[in-house]
């Protein structure tokens, strides 16, 4: 028998690692007694199986998992997947929540292999309205997005532009303690999964290369090289959901929630949100 | 007190595994800070990753917050990305449940268990905003506390930290805690007020302020530590529970959200260690043994599994194979149906035999690592040196036990730079393990055995203390000595410590308060974490002692004399003088001394002059207790000690305050 969850993940354990919320997740589990089902071997291991790793310091409101619980036990234990939530929840630390669990068909392919794009709403700080709709502009006109991504200790350039399927300014709420002036604004994406994962940083060096402004590294903390006020660092990014996309339409991998793929993804995205 | 969170927050995005800065652990406590309450930071002053399952901050921070009067959070030494971080954004040390800045706490204490940690201490004194050094601090100041192993020779640390403990923590803290509240409540006098209070504290038992005692020296030579006022004892003795039932914590075991060393439930055994190791500190500090119930192991266990959800459980002591009835408990763990077959148990120390190996090869069913087993030297000679007393034929028997079992993987531990050690004696370390790869190849195709060697550090309150440390040139010799001849030998590996950190450690282990000005010179260089290989600085060092007219010859390398004040002779860890010095002579005449557990009393001053005894459920020794070394056991029994009564299962015993079984079994989500 194998349970999905949709879980969320908001607050001060976005610091955690997806290796850290994994490891959550067994000890939840453990201390709910239930009857998972073991990996063979040595060192037997709950089977646990994550959708696309989030990255660190990312929030996220569609995280999911697979857990595999032994039939025989199950069955003998009564256990309904709806009734998961309640058990678990108080089980997992402060900042993760389940939102639901259903029952899902053993199949061969993962979570993991099976979601195709991300939706995100991001909130930047460092540009002003007008610049960043500039850049957004910029970026959706452009043929191709060079960026330098990191892979396995190696700069690799790649091309961002094919893995933005959606992207618009959305409004933010404000936060002083972000920028000094009170400004803080809003981005909302679709980003491809294929061939790679696109993540919110990513984008935002796409951003920066199309606009022209001289190269900084949203993210790390140093001070922008370029104009003032012209290179957006990434304050917060929050995953709004996992899409799994076959034949023109895109489902939600939990409860198959159906959309059509198109051209109002973003606008799509910023609803869930609010 | 105001949350520094807002401030730490935008930090978080620019550094390493932000997550140790959080909090959030189960178990934390959200205290609440009033005019009644002491506040306490309690700090270990190394990572997170590190300092986090250190046991004995955990115990107290649960004492104390069990406390009405008390409040405890913790805090751990920020990585250098974070401290830089914080230091460009003026953002001081905080405590990682409530965020809130150290020097708003009326304490701040550090465990202290291992000296190159000690630049670290003074960095998190500076960084909290305190004055690095005690005589700059007024009465608005937190006092700075010490604990832990390397508090008996505090003297390199004097000029730093206020108050030094001595021995277990259990019942001074909560004293401690009585002499602040008291002068919390009280007027403070705004000149002598913090003068007052460190003299009130010097006089709780088991407390050491070194503001109130006088240090001579002569010729440059330490002569004298002295009291300055009549009040304060002229011999500090260390503390010393009687009944480890009656503190059956940590009661809440932290569960991090991260992963940290020894990420896993912990249950304490027994404390104290009769094997009388003669180069290991804690086994001569700790004394006597003292056993946990083992109803209680077995209800701690239980509880701490179901309440953590951590599939690990390690039966913690300094040999707890020692422990009685240890396969009986572990056996009962292993068997519990509630454990659902999925739960491992580690013994984290060894005995060498082949007893330990089956006990191993049960408890590992679930999980199988490496096994670990320490004949420390390579050679009997060398053994009863240091009195470990391990024959050649019980290793080879316990390893071969170990591969015939399907283990293909075995660390043996070694130290060199032993006293007496001859050539013959080092190498005899890759022959034991060339023995050890021998025997595996019996079973398996192709096995491992690692040899890790380390350089013997002399520790304070041992029989070693008069030791001149082996120079880093003859360390080094060694080291290349074993690595030329392990490397014919297909199967071994030797690995080893770095012969400067273990010189550097050296420096500060057994200094006097003159030590104080270099350990802050590196510190005001940059050297800290010194732990950590990758910012060991050993030039740092030898800078600071140049500066201070102090030499690695004098203050590492030389032995001391028989007659000489040494800086740790005003501390007592119930050792007496005589016997510890009796003992370094056994040890030059390479004479090893049995168990004292199941011989008579050898008198070295912790029993006797304690008026306590070791606390076990049983003076025979346990399948293979004598360790190979022939001793006669029928004495077991005869010696001094007292019988844990045996207690209704699960029940909670006698002694304990508030019916500890049943208030372990039930925890809500903290």
């Amino acid at each position: 028998m194998r349970v999905r969850f949709r879980f969320s993940k908001l607050g001060k354990i976005r610091f955690t690692s997806q290796r850290d919320v994994a490891r959550m997740w067994e000890r939840a589990l453990r201390r709910a007694a239930l009857p998972m089902a073991y990996t063979e071997g040595f060192n037997p291991r709950p089977q646990l199986s994550f959708g696309l790793a989030l990255p660190t310091g990312a929030e996220s409101l569609a995280e999911y998992v697979d857990v595999a619980l032994d039939p025989e036990r199950a069955a003998a234990a009564g256990i309904v997947p709806s009734s998961l939530p309640a058990v678990l929840d108080g089980l997992l630390p402060e900042g993760l929540h389940i939102e639901e669990a259903v029952a899902v068909e053993r199949s061969k392919d993962s979570l993991q292999q099976m979601v195709t794009s991300c939706s995100w709403t991001m909130r930047l700080a460092g540009v002003d309205r007008a610049e960043l709709t500039t850049m957004v502009a910029a970026l959706l006109a452009a043929d191709s997005v060079p960026i330098t991504r990191e892979r396995k200790g190696r700069e690799e350039l790649d091309d961002l532009r094919p893995s933005v399927l959606a992207l618009a300014e959305a409004d933010a709420a404000t936060d002083a303690s972000v920028d000094p002036t009170g400004r803080t604004v809003g981005l909302v994406a679709e980003l491809s999964t294929r061939p790679r994962g696109v993540r919110p940083v990513e984008l935002l060096r796409g951003l920066v290369a199309v606009s022209g402004a001289s190269a900084a590294r949203p993210m790390d903390g140093s001070p922008a090289t370029g104009r003032p006020g012209s290179i957006p660092v990434l304050d917060r990014a929050c995953r709004t959901e996992q899409w799994i996309e076959r034949d023109g339409f895109r489902q939600e991998p939990l409860l198959g929630r159906i959309v059509p793929a198109g051209a109002d993804r973003a606008t799509h995205a910023l609803e869930r949100v609010s | 007190m105001e949350s520094l969170w807002p401030q730490i927050e935008p930090l978080l995005a620019q550094v390493t595994k932000p997550a140790r800065y959080i909090g959030g652990e189960l178990g934390a406590q959200q205290v609440e800070h009033g005019p009644d309450a002491v506040a306490w930071l309690l700090v270990y002053p190394d990572t997170y990753e590190v300092g986090l399952p250190n046991q004995g901050l955990q115990i107290l921070y649960e004492i104390l917050n069990e406390r009405p009067d008390a409040a405890a959070e913790r805090s751990y030494a920020p990585w250098v990305d974070m401290e830089a971080a914080m230091r460009t954004a003026s953002v001081p040390l905080f405590s990682v449940e409530g965020h809130h800045p150290a020097a708003a706490f009326d304490v701040i204490a550090f465990n202290l268990s291992a000296e190159l940690v000690y630049t670290n201490v003074l960095n998190l004194i500076d960084l909290a905003g305190v004055p690095v050094r005690a005589v700059d601090r007024t009465v608005d100041d937190p006092i700075v506390m010490a604990g832990g192993h390397c508090a008996f020779n505090p003297e390199p640390l004097a000029d730093f930290v206020d108050c030094f403990v001595l021995g277990d923590g259990e019942e001074v803290v909560g004293e401690l805690n009585d002499v602040m509240a008291a002068f919390r409540r009280a007027p403070r006098p705004a000149e002598h007020g913090r003068a007052a209070l460190l003299e009130a504290l010097s006089r709780v038992p088991g407390v050491y302020v070194p503001s109130c005692y006088d240090v001579a020296y002569d010729d440059g030579r330490l002569v004298g530590v002295a009291p300055r006022s009549p009040g304060t004892p002229e011999r500090v003795e260390k503390r010393t529970i009687t009944d480890l039932g009656a503190w059956p914590y940590p009661r809440r075991q932290l569960v991090p959200l991260i992963e940290v060393v020894h990420d896993r439930l912990n249950v304490e055994l027994f404390r104290g260690c009769t094997r009388g190791c003669r180069f290991c500190q804690a086994g001569m500090i700790t004394r006597p043994v003292r056993e946990r119930p083992a109803d209680q192991v077995r209800t701690m266990v239980a509880a701490g599994l179901e309440r953590t959800g951590y599939d690990e459980v390690a039966l913690t002591s300094l040999s707890s194979a020692d422990y009685s009835g240890i396969e009986e408990t572990v056996t009962g763990i292993i068997d519990d149906p509630s454990c659902s077959g999925q739960v491992s148990v580690s013994l984290p120390s060894l005995r060498v035999d082949a007893f330990t190996v089956g006990t191993a090869a049960q408890i590992q069913r679930v999980r199988r690592t490496g096994l670990t087993f320490a004949p420390e030297g390579g050679t009997w000679r060398m053994r009863q040196v240091i009195n470990k007393l391990i024959r050649e034929e019980d290793l080879y028997a316990a390893v071969d036990a170990a591969f015939s079992q399907g283990w293909k993987r075995v660390k043996l531990y070694f130290l060199i730079g032993l006293p007496t050690e001859t050539d013959e004696d080092t190498l005899g370390i890759v022959a034991l393990a060339k023995q050890c790869v021998a025997i595996g190849k019996r079973y398996h195709s192709s096995v491992t055995v690692t040899a890790s060697v380390g350089g013997f550090v002399p520790k304070v309150q041992t029989p070693f203390q008069w030791f001149g440390q082996n120079t880093i040139e003859e360390l080094t010799r060694k080291v290349h000595l074993l690595r030329d001849a392990a490397r014919p030998v297909r199967g071994l590996t030797i690995r080893w410590h770095d012969p400067k950190a273990t010189a550097a450690e050296g420096i500060v282990s057994r200094g006097d308060r003159r030590m104080g000005a270099v350990i802050e010179q590196v510190w005001r260089n940059g050297g800290t974490f010194q732990e950590w290989s990758e910012h060991f600085d050993l030039d740092l060092w030898t800078d600071a002692l140049a500066a201070q007219g102090m030499t690695l010859e004098d203050a590492v390398y030389r032995h001391r004399t028989e007659d000489e004040v040494l800086p740790w002779d005003h501390l007592s860890a119930g050792l007496h003088r005589d016997f510890l010095w009796q003992d370094w002579k056994d040890a030059l005449a390479e004479h090893g001394l049995p168990d004292c557990r199941w011989t008579p009393c050898y008198d070295c001053g912790a029993c006797t002059g304690y008026g306590v005894e070791h606390v076990v459920a049983s003076a025979v020794p346990p399948a293979g207790g004598s360790q190979g070394t022939g001793q006669d056991l029928s004495t077991g029994g005869q010696v001094p000690v007292r019988f844990l009564s045996a207690a209704p299962s699960g029940a909670a015993p006698a002694t304990a305050p508030g019916g500890s079984a049943a208030a372990l079994a039930t925890e809500g989500r903290s």
